[in-house]
């Protein structure tokens, strides 16, 4: 422990030139608006991002590539489905849940839905906590975040079970397309990826605000760059994100 | 010079705004749901779909991931690019379109062809049924 902090404590000159390199205030102050403030950004022989410090111009960056492969794979998906001469199978009916014999269509889907959404509430209010410095009341949020995904990845589980049960595989199922499988556990299996790897960046970084580390500007043990509440809100942003992509799936692959 | 950096650091909104726009994400999800369950057809089943996932989309975009308060210079960078996605959809739309007919063509014609030789039949009863259509 203690050797960690003196690890943190001193700053190696390649870190100095990193952080001169990408400043960690904002330029908003006194900028123009609207379309000249877009233009003059852009033209201006510097920082292009004003509003934004390295991190969430970063993390934008990364979004905008996940958005490109998230759309590959909707858009092979309407390819499959809109060339197959097979029916496609029902999802309303393959996604039902008979509870006390009663058959509710997209049950769970719903409910996913629902939890998914309440995590993203979570997250919002945990990121305007974090700049406000309660510490108590962010690690509160992160955690029922972490914990609502948590039981997200797991219904998935569920779901994914029940399905193979019922004998859906990548090349073929019982219902109708063949490319039905394919489709269904490569787009909600790599969504159900990012909610995993969420669930793990939010119980870390819950840790990291919980002990203090982002008010102490403590270095990360992998970046050794400064704590910062900015790091919250980039975890946000992801977080959000992964539920974004779950409205797409919801609307276009279990609703359509 | 930390107060100050404090004050510029994020984005600070009240509570109830994000509040709002959960409840509505809320409604606007069970909206779609509803559309499943009540079982509606056609085009007023897309139309609603796709709407309530737009609206969703937006709020989740604007509000919860700020990008309402971000200057254009770093929305329209990010906005922008995916606009290309819809072209993409638009080609493999008529692709696949042009797939099928072919398809429906070819199948059609190999199982007429098929009728007196029964060794050609697929090994899976659901692409030979399939085909007849």
């Amino acid at each position: 422990m203690d050797a960690i902090y003196k690890h943190a404590a001193r700053t190696t000159s390649a870190e100095k030139v990193i952080e001169s390199a990408l400043p960690q205030t904002l330029e908003v102050h006194a900028q123009p608006g609207g379309w000249q403030g877009f233009a003059a950004d852009w033209a201006s022989d510097q920082r292009a991002f004003k509003s934004a410090l390295w991190g969430k111009a970063m993390i934008w960056i990364f979004l905008l590539s996940d958005t490109f492969i998230f759309s590959c794979f909707l858009l092979s998906y309407m390819t499959v489905r809109m060339s197959t001469t097979v029916p496609w199978p029902n999802p309303s009916k393959v996604f039902s849940l008979t509870i006390n014999g009663v058959e509710t269509p997209l049950l769970l889907i719903a409910i996913m839905t629902m939890i998914l959404i309440s995590s993203s509430g979570t997250m919002a209010m945990a990121v305007n906590f974090g700049y406000r410095r309660d510490r108590k009341t962010t690690t509160y949020l992160i955690l029922a975040t972490a914990a609502f995904g948590a039981s997200f990845v797991g219904m998935q589980a569920f779901e994914w079970t029940k399905l193979i049960l019922e004998g859906v595989r990548p090349w073929g199922n019982p219902w109708g397309a063949p490319q039905f499988g394919a489709c269904f556990f490569m787009i909600t299996g790599f969504h159900g990826t990012h909610v995993s790897i969420g669930v793990i960046f939010l119980l870390n970084i819950a840790r990291k605000v919980w002990r203090g580390d982002l008010d102490r500007q403590q270095r990360g043990f992998f970046t050794s760059r400064k704590g910062n509440y900015e790091i919250v809100e980039t975890l946000g942003l992801y977080w959000h994100f992964v539920d974004l992509v779950w409205v797409f799936i919801f609307a276009l692959f279990y609703l359509w | 010079m930390a107060s100050q950096t404090a004050h510029q650091e994020g984005q600070q909104h009240p509570i109830k705004l994000y509040l709002w726009v959960w409840g509505w994400l809320f409604v606007l999800s069970t909206c779609s749901y509803l559309v499943d369950y009540f079982g509606l057809q056609g085009m007023l089943r897309w139309t609603l779909i796709l709407l309530f996932m737009v609206v969703k989309a937006g709020l989740i975009v604007a509000v919860f991931m700020h990008m309402a308060w971000e200057r254009l210079a770093l929305v329209y960078a990010i906005l922008i690019p995916p606009g290309a996605v819809l072209l993409f959809v638009t080609i493999m739309a008529f692709e696949s379109d042009y797939t099928h007919v072919t398809r429906s063509t070819f199948f059609a014609a190999a199982e007429s062809s098929a009728h007196g030789a029964p060794a050609h039949t697929e090994p899976a009863a659901a692409h030979s049924s399939a085909a007849e259509n």
